[in-house]
Protein backbone atom coordinates (compact mmCIF):
# COMPACT_ATOMS: atom_id res chain seq x y z
CA UNK A 1 0.00 0.00 0.00
CA UNK A 2 1.00 3.34 -0.50
CA UNK A 3 0.37 6.80 0.66
CA UNK A 4 -0.78 10.22 -1.47
CA UNK A 5 -2.20 13.52 -0.18
CA UNK A 6 -5.28 14.73 -2.09
CA UNK A 7 -7.90 17.47 -1.13
CA UNK A 8 -11.59 17.24 -0.35
CA UNK A 9 -13.65 17.88 -3.49
CA UNK A 10 -14.41 21.57 -3.65
CA UNK A 11 -18.00 21.86 -3.51
CA UNK A 12 -19.15 24.41 -5.68
CA UNK A 13 -22.29 25.36 -4.14
CA UNK A 14 -20.82 27.72 -1.52
CA UNK A 15 -18.98 29.57 -3.70
CA UNK A 16 -20.64 32.19 -6.22
CA UNK A 17 -21.00 30.65 -10.04
CA UNK A 18 -18.63 31.83 -12.44
CA UNK A 19 -21.72 34.03 -14.34
CA UNK A 20 -23.77 36.41 -12.39
CA UNK A 21 -25.63 38.47 -14.50
CA UNK A 22 -26.27 41.08 -11.64
CA UNK A 23 -22.92 41.43 -11.36
CA UNK A 24 -22.12 42.51 -14.82
CA UNK A 25 -18.17 42.52 -15.33
CA UNK A 26 -18.49 38.63 -14.77
CA UNK A 27 -20.90 38.37 -18.09
CA UNK A 28 -18.33 38.37 -20.09
CA UNK A 29 -15.55 37.21 -17.94
CA UNK A 30 -17.26 33.43 -17.25
CA UNK A 31 -16.07 30.52 -18.85
CA UNK A 32 -19.44 29.25 -20.34
CA UNK A 33 -18.64 25.20 -20.50
CA UNK A 34 -18.20 23.22 -17.60
CA UNK A 35 -14.82 22.57 -15.68
CA UNK A 36 -13.47 19.52 -16.52
CA UNK A 37 -12.60 17.40 -13.31
CA UNK A 38 -9.50 16.54 -12.43
CA UNK A 39 -8.20 14.05 -9.48
CA UNK A 40 -5.40 15.75 -7.85
CA UNK A 41 -1.93 14.86 -8.52
CA UNK A 42 1.36 16.79 -7.45
CA UNK A 43 0.74 19.60 -9.34
CA UNK A 44 -2.35 20.76 -6.78
CA UNK A 45 -1.58 19.19 -3.80
CA UNK A 46 1.65 21.04 -4.09
CA UNK A 47 1.89 24.75 -3.75
CA UNK A 48 4.36 27.51 -3.25
CA UNK A 49 5.81 27.88 0.31
CA UNK A 50 7.20 31.53 1.98
CA UNK A 51 9.34 32.28 4.85
CA UNK A 52 9.86 34.99 7.35
CA UNK A 53 12.90 36.46 6.09
CA UNK A 54 11.04 37.54 2.94
CA UNK A 55 8.47 39.95 4.71
CA UNK A 56 9.53 42.93 6.42
CA UNK A 57 8.69 43.46 10.06
CA UNK A 58 5.96 46.09 9.48
CA UNK A 59 4.14 44.33 6.28
CA UNK A 60 1.34 43.34 8.55
CA UNK A 61 0.76 46.97 10.29
CA UNK A 62 -1.44 49.22 7.61
CA UNK A 63 -0.84 51.86 10.47
CA UNK A 64 2.64 51.86 10.12
CA UNK A 65 4.09 50.39 6.71
CA UNK A 66 3.28 53.62 4.65
CA UNK A 67 3.15 55.95 7.43
CA UNK A 68 5.14 59.51 5.93
CA UNK A 69 4.22 62.32 8.17
CA UNK A 70 1.95 60.73 10.45
CA UNK A 71 -0.52 57.71 10.62
CA UNK A 72 -3.54 57.19 8.62
CA UNK A 73 -7.21 59.18 9.12
CA UNK A 74 -9.51 56.46 10.23
CA UNK A 75 -10.58 54.01 12.82
CA UNK A 76 -7.83 52.08 14.16
CA UNK A 77 -8.70 48.32 13.97
CA UNK A 78 -7.10 44.71 13.99
CA UNK A 79 -8.42 41.83 11.84
CA UNK A 80 -7.14 38.70 13.35
CA UNK A 81 -8.25 34.49 13.15
CA UNK A 82 -7.40 31.43 12.33
CA UNK A 83 -6.87 29.70 9.03
CA UNK A 84 -7.82 26.28 9.20
CA UNK A 85 -8.73 23.77 6.50
CA UNK A 86 -12.41 21.72 6.53
CA UNK A 87 -11.09 19.44 8.80
CA UNK A 88 -10.37 22.20 11.66
CA UNK A 89 -6.12 21.19 11.42
CA UNK A 90 -4.42 24.68 11.52
CA UNK A 91 -3.01 26.05 8.21
CA UNK A 92 0.38 26.95 9.72
CA UNK A 93 3.07 29.18 7.90
CA UNK A 94 1.00 30.44 4.97
CA UNK A 95 0.94 33.80 3.20
CA UNK A 96 -1.81 35.97 3.59
CA UNK A 97 -2.15 39.58 1.69
CA UNK A 98 -4.85 41.85 2.16
CA UNK A 99 -5.95 45.04 0.12
CA UNK A 100 -8.61 47.83 1.00
CA UNK A 101 -9.44 51.52 0.13
CA UNK A 102 -8.70 54.01 2.68
CA UNK A 103 -11.23 55.33 5.47
CA UNK A 104 -13.09 57.05 2.79
CA UNK A 105 -13.28 54.75 0.48
CA UNK A 106 -10.54 55.95 -1.92
CA UNK A 107 -7.64 53.31 -3.15
CA UNK A 108 -3.89 53.90 -3.62
CA UNK A 109 -4.27 52.74 -7.35
CA UNK A 110 -3.82 54.41 -10.77
CA UNK A 111 -6.89 53.54 -11.96
CA UNK A 112 -8.96 54.66 -9.13
CA UNK A 113 -10.44 58.12 -9.41
CA UNK A 114 -12.76 58.16 -6.92
CA UNK A 115 -13.46 61.84 -5.38
CA UNK A 116 -12.41 60.54 -2.12
CA UNK A 117 -8.80 61.79 -1.23
CA UNK A 118 -6.05 59.70 -1.31
CA UNK A 119 -4.41 59.59 2.59
CA UNK A 120 -0.83 60.25 2.29
CA UNK A 121 0.00 57.93 5.36
CA UNK A 122 -2.24 54.85 4.07
CA UNK A 123 -1.05 51.98 1.33
CA UNK A 124 -3.79 50.03 1.88
CA UNK A 125 -1.94 46.51 1.69
CA UNK A 126 -0.32 44.58 3.68
CA UNK A 127 0.69 40.78 4.23
CA UNK A 128 1.61 38.21 6.68
CA UNK A 129 2.33 34.18 7.83
CA UNK A 130 0.08 32.05 9.56
CA UNK A 131 2.00 31.11 12.62
CA UNK A 132 2.54 27.72 14.32
CA UNK A 133 -1.63 27.57 15.60
CA UNK A 134 -2.80 29.23 11.89
CA UNK A 135 -3.44 32.11 13.42
CA UNK A 136 -2.91 35.55 11.85
CA UNK A 137 -3.28 39.34 12.81
CA UNK A 138 -3.14 42.48 11.34
CA UNK A 139 -3.82 46.36 12.05
CA UNK A 140 -5.42 48.75 9.78
CA UNK A 141 -8.22 51.63 9.41
CA UNK A 142 -11.38 50.87 8.86
CA UNK A 143 -11.63 51.06 4.99
CA UNK A 144 -14.84 53.07 3.87
CA UNK A 145 -17.69 52.58 1.77
CA UNK A 146 -17.78 53.46 -2.01
CA UNK A 147 -19.85 53.74 -5.32
CA UNK A 148 -18.86 51.23 -8.47
CA UNK A 149 -20.31 51.22 -11.77
CA UNK A 150 -22.66 47.92 -11.57
CA UNK A 151 -26.17 49.60 -10.91
CA UNK A 152 -26.30 53.89 -11.79
CA UNK A 153 -26.28 53.41 -7.69
CA UNK A 154 -24.26 50.60 -6.44
CA UNK A 155 -22.20 50.95 -3.57
CA UNK A 156 -19.52 48.77 -2.05
CA UNK A 157 -20.12 48.04 1.91
CA UNK A 158 -16.50 48.55 3.34
CA UNK A 159 -14.89 44.98 3.03
CA UNK A 160 -11.05 44.13 2.60
CA UNK A 161 -9.80 41.80 0.04
CA UNK A 162 -8.07 38.75 1.29
CA UNK A 163 -5.96 36.49 -0.75
CA UNK A 164 -4.82 32.96 0.69
CA UNK A 165 -2.35 30.37 -0.71
CA UNK A 166 -2.87 26.90 2.02
CA UNK A 167 -0.26 24.53 1.46
CA UNK A 168 -1.31 23.10 -1.96
CA UNK A 169 -1.84 25.00 -5.35
CA UNK A 170 -5.57 23.76 -5.37
CA UNK A 171 -6.13 25.96 -1.95
CA UNK A 172 -5.65 29.11 -3.44
CA UNK A 173 -8.67 31.38 -2.30
CA UNK A 174 -9.17 35.07 -3.08
CA UNK A 175 -12.33 36.28 -0.98
CA UNK A 176 -13.94 39.25 0.65
CA UNK A 177 -14.83 40.13 4.21
CA UNK A 178 -17.17 42.44 5.49
CA UNK A 179 -18.04 44.25 9.33
CA UNK A 180 -21.06 43.21 11.19
CA UNK A 181 -23.73 45.87 11.30
CA UNK A 182 -23.13 47.03 7.91
CA UNK A 183 -26.06 48.45 6.36
CA UNK A 184 -25.21 48.32 2.59
CA UNK A 185 -24.15 44.12 3.10
CA UNK A 186 -27.80 43.49 1.51
CA UNK A 187 -27.76 46.01 -1.41
CA UNK A 188 -24.45 44.43 -2.60
CA UNK A 189 -23.89 42.79 -6.12
CA UNK A 190 -20.51 40.97 -5.54
CA UNK A 191 -21.82 39.75 -1.72
CA UNK A 192 -24.90 38.65 -3.61
CA UNK A 193 -23.05 36.44 -6.24
CA UNK A 194 -22.70 33.73 -3.03
CA UNK A 195 -26.17 31.98 -3.27
CA UNK A 196 -25.91 30.43 -0.18
CA UNK A 197 -26.78 32.94 3.13
CA UNK A 198 -25.10 30.85 5.27
CA UNK A 199 -22.23 31.37 2.95
CA UNK A 200 -22.29 34.83 2.98
CA UNK A 201 -22.46 35.18 6.39
CA UNK A 202 -19.25 33.42 6.70
CA UNK A 203 -17.36 36.49 4.94
CA UNK A 204 -19.38 38.75 7.35
CA UNK A 205 -16.35 39.32 10.53
CA UNK A 206 -17.54 40.07 13.70
CA UNK A 207 -16.44 42.76 16.45
CA UNK A 208 -14.51 41.01 18.84
CA UNK A 209 -13.76 43.17 22.45
CA UNK A 210 -12.22 41.11 23.61
CA UNK A 211 -9.23 41.18 21.46
CA UNK A 212 -9.50 44.99 21.04
CA UNK A 213 -6.82 47.23 22.77
CA UNK A 214 -8.68 49.60 25.51
CA UNK A 215 -8.31 53.15 24.74
CA UNK A 216 -6.82 52.36 21.61
CA UNK A 217 -7.69 49.87 18.60
CA UNK A 218 -11.49 47.56 17.95
CA UNK A 219 -10.79 44.37 16.98
CA UNK A 220 -12.88 42.13 14.21
CA UNK A 221 -12.40 38.42 13.81
CA UNK A 222 -12.54 36.81 10.93
CA UNK A 223 -11.57 33.09 10.57
CA UNK A 224 -11.04 31.22 7.59
CA UNK A 225 -10.95 27.88 5.91
CA UNK A 226 -9.51 26.32 3.23
CA UNK A 227 -9.83 22.86 1.79
CA UNK A 228 -9.16 19.87 3.68
CA UNK A 229 -7.10 17.39 2.79
CA UNK A 230 -6.94 13.44 3.47
CA UNK A 231 -3.84 10.96 3.46
CA UNK A 232 -4.93 8.36 0.78
CA UNK A 233 -4.06 4.96 0.67
CA UNK A 234 -4.03 2.67 -2.58
CA UNK A 235 -2.90 0.00 -3.96
CA UNK A 236 -0.46 0.09 -6.94
CA UNK A 237 -2.88 -0.51 -9.96
CA UNK A 238 -5.16 1.13 -12.44
CA UNK A 239 -7.89 2.80 -10.35
CA UNK A 240 -11.34 3.01 -11.72
CA UNK A 241 -10.89 0.82 -14.79
CA UNK B 1 -27.69 12.03 13.59
CA UNK B 2 -24.41 12.33 14.05
CA UNK B 3 -22.90 15.54 12.48
CA UNK B 4 -19.67 15.29 11.22
CA UNK B 5 -16.96 17.66 12.62
CA UNK B 6 -16.49 19.44 9.41
CA UNK B 7 -16.65 23.18 8.53
CA UNK B 8 -17.62 24.39 4.91
CA UNK B 9 -14.71 26.28 2.50
CA UNK B 10 -14.77 30.40 3.31
CA UNK B 11 -16.76 31.24 -0.18
CA UNK B 12 -14.46 32.80 -3.16
CA UNK B 13 -15.15 36.36 -4.23
CA UNK B 14 -13.80 38.69 -7.02
CA UNK B 15 -10.07 39.89 -6.85
CA UNK B 16 -11.83 42.88 -7.79
CA UNK B 17 -10.58 45.94 -10.07
CA UNK B 18 -7.70 46.61 -7.79
CA UNK B 19 -6.24 43.59 -7.12
CA UNK B 20 -2.77 44.97 -8.05
CA UNK B 21 -2.41 46.88 -4.69
CA UNK B 22 -2.29 43.65 -2.53
CA UNK B 23 -0.50 41.54 -4.57
CA UNK B 24 1.73 43.52 -7.45
CA UNK B 25 1.22 47.35 -6.02
CA UNK B 26 4.16 48.48 -8.37
CA UNK B 27 1.64 48.05 -10.69
CA UNK B 28 -0.60 49.91 -9.13
CA UNK B 29 1.82 52.62 -9.06
CA UNK B 30 3.09 52.42 -5.44
CA UNK B 31 6.27 51.02 -3.73
CA UNK B 32 5.82 50.06 0.07
CA UNK B 33 7.42 46.32 0.42
CA UNK B 34 11.16 45.88 0.43
CA UNK B 35 10.94 42.60 -0.99
CA UNK B 36 8.10 42.51 -4.24
CA UNK B 37 7.55 38.81 -5.22
CA UNK B 38 7.35 39.08 -9.61
CA UNK B 39 6.94 37.07 -12.48
CA UNK B 40 10.88 36.03 -12.84
CA UNK B 41 10.90 32.72 -11.51
CA UNK B 42 14.83 31.69 -11.03
CA UNK B 43 17.90 32.76 -10.72
CA UNK B 44 21.63 32.91 -12.78
CA UNK B 45 22.01 29.46 -10.97
CA UNK B 46 19.07 27.82 -11.75
CA UNK B 47 19.74 24.64 -14.12
CA UNK B 48 17.57 24.43 -16.76
CA UNK B 49 16.33 25.98 -20.12
CA UNK B 50 15.46 29.82 -19.94
CA UNK B 51 11.81 30.35 -21.46
CA UNK B 52 9.64 32.96 -21.45
CA UNK B 53 6.21 32.86 -21.62
CA UNK B 54 3.49 35.10 -22.79
CA UNK B 55 0.35 35.76 -23.68
CA UNK B 56 -3.44 37.52 -23.23
CA UNK B 57 -6.56 36.66 -21.74
CA UNK B 58 -9.53 37.61 -23.83
CA UNK B 59 -13.00 38.20 -22.59
CA UNK B 60 -16.30 36.98 -24.52
CA UNK B 61 -15.75 39.76 -27.16
CA UNK B 62 -12.25 38.53 -28.23
CA UNK B 63 -10.59 41.63 -26.20
CA UNK B 64 -7.93 41.30 -24.29
CA UNK B 65 -8.94 42.03 -20.12
CA UNK B 66 -5.88 44.09 -18.85
CA UNK B 67 -6.92 43.78 -15.26
CA UNK B 68 -5.82 40.12 -14.36
CA UNK B 69 -3.78 38.40 -12.11
CA UNK B 70 -1.75 35.27 -13.39
CA UNK B 71 -0.02 33.11 -11.27
CA UNK B 72 2.27 30.13 -12.19
CA UNK B 73 3.02 26.84 -10.19
CA UNK B 74 5.50 24.89 -11.73
CA UNK B 75 8.15 21.85 -11.28
CA UNK B 76 11.80 22.73 -12.16
CA UNK B 77 13.90 21.36 -14.48
CA UNK B 78 13.94 18.03 -12.84
CA UNK B 79 10.17 17.84 -12.65
CA UNK B 80 10.05 17.83 -8.65
CA UNK B 81 7.97 20.22 -6.89
CA UNK B 82 9.50 22.32 -4.57
CA UNK B 83 7.47 21.13 -1.96
CA UNK B 84 7.35 18.45 1.17
CA UNK B 85 4.01 16.37 -0.72
CA UNK B 86 6.61 16.01 -3.95
CA UNK B 87 8.51 12.57 -2.77
CA UNK B 88 10.08 11.76 -5.96
CA UNK B 89 13.33 11.32 -3.65
CA UNK B 90 15.42 9.87 -7.29
CA UNK B 91 14.61 13.77 -8.80
CA UNK B 92 16.76 16.80 -6.94
CA UNK B 93 15.09 19.18 -5.26
CA UNK B 94 16.48 22.31 -6.81
CA UNK B 95 16.94 25.22 -3.79
CA UNK B 96 17.25 27.98 -5.89
CA UNK B 97 14.38 27.44 -7.47
CA UNK B 98 10.35 28.00 -5.80
CA UNK B 99 8.54 27.73 -8.75
CA UNK B 100 6.08 30.29 -8.20
CA UNK B 101 5.26 33.86 -10.00
CA UNK B 102 2.69 36.30 -10.48
CA UNK B 103 1.78 38.99 -13.31
CA UNK B 104 -0.38 41.07 -13.68
CA UNK B 105 -1.62 41.98 -17.47
CA UNK B 106 -0.59 44.99 -18.97
CA UNK B 107 -2.93 47.96 -18.60
CA UNK B 108 -2.50 49.01 -22.39
CA UNK B 109 -1.57 45.97 -24.17
CA UNK B 110 -3.29 43.34 -21.67
CA UNK B 111 0.01 41.45 -21.99
CA UNK B 112 1.03 39.39 -19.27
CA UNK B 113 4.82 37.37 -19.33
CA UNK B 114 6.70 35.18 -17.02
CA UNK B 115 10.58 34.54 -17.12
CA UNK B 116 11.17 31.04 -16.19
CA UNK B 117 12.60 27.45 -16.75
CA UNK B 118 11.17 24.56 -18.87
CA UNK B 119 10.04 22.07 -15.90
CA UNK B 120 10.47 18.27 -16.32
CA UNK B 121 7.93 15.75 -16.20
CA UNK B 122 6.27 15.10 -13.03
CA UNK B 123 5.25 11.72 -11.66
CA UNK B 124 1.38 10.59 -12.59
CA UNK B 125 -1.41 10.56 -9.80
CA UNK B 126 -0.91 7.49 -7.78
CA UNK B 127 2.58 6.79 -9.74
CA UNK B 128 1.02 5.40 -12.79
CA UNK B 129 3.50 7.18 -15.58
CA UNK B 130 4.67 11.01 -15.98
CA UNK B 131 3.02 13.59 -16.74
CA UNK B 132 4.31 15.65 -19.58
CA UNK B 133 5.66 19.01 -18.72
CA UNK B 134 3.54 22.01 -17.73
CA UNK B 135 2.48 24.75 -16.43
CA UNK B 136 -0.14 25.41 -13.52
CA UNK B 137 -1.93 28.99 -14.14
CA UNK B 138 -4.18 30.52 -11.84
CA UNK B 139 -6.37 33.54 -12.72
CA UNK B 140 -8.20 36.43 -10.60
CA UNK B 141 -9.70 39.32 -11.35
CA UNK B 142 -12.16 41.89 -11.64
CA UNK B 143 -15.40 40.03 -12.99
CA UNK B 144 -13.86 36.70 -11.96
CA UNK B 145 -16.20 35.36 -9.13
CA UNK B 146 -13.64 32.23 -8.42
CA UNK B 147 -10.15 31.93 -9.32
CA UNK B 148 -9.39 30.03 -12.54
CA UNK B 149 -7.28 27.24 -12.82
CA UNK B 150 -5.69 25.69 -16.12
CA UNK B 151 -2.51 24.19 -17.24
CA UNK B 152 -0.09 25.06 -20.21
CA UNK B 153 1.51 22.18 -21.85
CA UNK B 154 4.10 22.71 -24.87
CA UNK B 155 3.49 21.83 -28.45
CA UNK B 156 6.84 20.75 -29.23
CA UNK B 157 6.45 17.80 -26.73
CA UNK B 158 3.81 15.62 -28.80
CA UNK B 159 5.21 12.62 -27.38
CA UNK B 160 5.25 13.46 -23.88
CA UNK B 161 1.95 15.41 -24.54
CA UNK B 162 0.58 12.18 -26.27
CA UNK B 163 1.20 9.85 -22.55
CA UNK B 164 -0.12 12.38 -20.30
CA UNK B 165 -2.79 11.15 -18.09
CA UNK B 166 -4.59 14.76 -18.30
CA UNK B 167 -4.57 15.72 -21.73
CA UNK B 168 -5.58 12.20 -22.78
CA UNK B 169 -8.87 12.66 -20.73
CA UNK B 170 -9.83 15.44 -22.83
CA UNK B 171 -11.22 13.90 -25.77
CA UNK B 172 -12.23 16.79 -28.10
CA UNK B 173 -8.92 17.40 -29.95
CA UNK B 174 -10.63 21.28 -30.15
CA UNK B 175 -10.16 21.73 -26.72
CA UNK B 176 -7.25 19.63 -26.28
CA UNK B 177 -5.62 22.25 -28.17
CA UNK B 178 -6.35 25.11 -26.09
CA UNK B 179 -3.65 23.82 -23.66
CA UNK B 180 -0.60 23.66 -25.87
CA UNK B 181 1.64 26.92 -26.09
CA UNK B 182 3.46 27.65 -29.36
CA UNK B 183 7.09 27.76 -29.01
CA UNK B 184 8.71 30.76 -30.83
CA UNK B 185 12.29 32.29 -31.25
CA UNK B 186 12.25 36.29 -30.79
CA UNK B 187 15.91 37.43 -30.59
CA UNK B 188 17.69 34.23 -29.46
CA UNK B 189 15.06 34.01 -26.87
CA UNK B 190 12.50 31.60 -26.68
CA UNK B 191 9.54 32.12 -26.32
CA UNK B 192 6.09 30.33 -25.79
CA UNK B 193 2.93 31.71 -26.60
CA UNK B 194 -0.36 30.94 -24.89
CA UNK B 195 -3.37 32.91 -24.79
CA UNK B 196 -6.24 32.34 -22.46
CA UNK B 197 -9.72 32.41 -24.02
CA UNK B 198 -12.38 33.06 -20.64
CA UNK B 199 -15.23 32.28 -22.80
CA UNK B 200 -16.40 31.75 -27.06
CA UNK B 201 -15.64 29.38 -29.33
CA UNK B 202 -11.97 28.56 -28.14
CA UNK B 203 -12.79 28.75 -24.68
CA UNK B 204 -9.81 27.61 -22.60
CA UNK B 205 -10.21 24.07 -20.72
CA UNK B 206 -10.54 25.38 -16.90
CA UNK B 207 -10.50 22.43 -14.13
CA UNK B 208 -12.18 21.77 -11.00
CA UNK B 209 -9.39 19.70 -9.42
Amino acid sequence: MMVEREFFQRDRRLHPPAFTPQYKTSVLRSPRMPLWSLQTSLSEVTGPLFKPEELGPLDNDLLLNYARTGEPIGERTIIHGHVRDEAGQPVRNTLIEIWQANAGGRYRHKNDTYFAPVDPNFGGCGRTLTNAEGYYAFRTVKPGAYPFRNQVNSWRPAHVHFSIFGSGFAQRLITQMYFEGDPLIPHDSILQTIPDPKARDRLIARLDLNASVPLDTLAYRFDIVLRGSRQTLFENKREGT
Amino acid sequence: MTVLPYTPETPSQTAGPYVHIGLIPQQAGFDIFQNNFGNVLFVPETPGERIRIEGRILDGTGSPVRDMLVEIWQANAAGRYSHPADRQDDQPVDPSFRGWGRAGTDFETGVYAFETIKPGRVIGRRGHGLMAPHVNLWLAARGVNIGLSTRMYFADEPIANAEDPVLRMIEPAMRRDTLLARREQRDGKTVYSFDIHLQGERETVFFDA
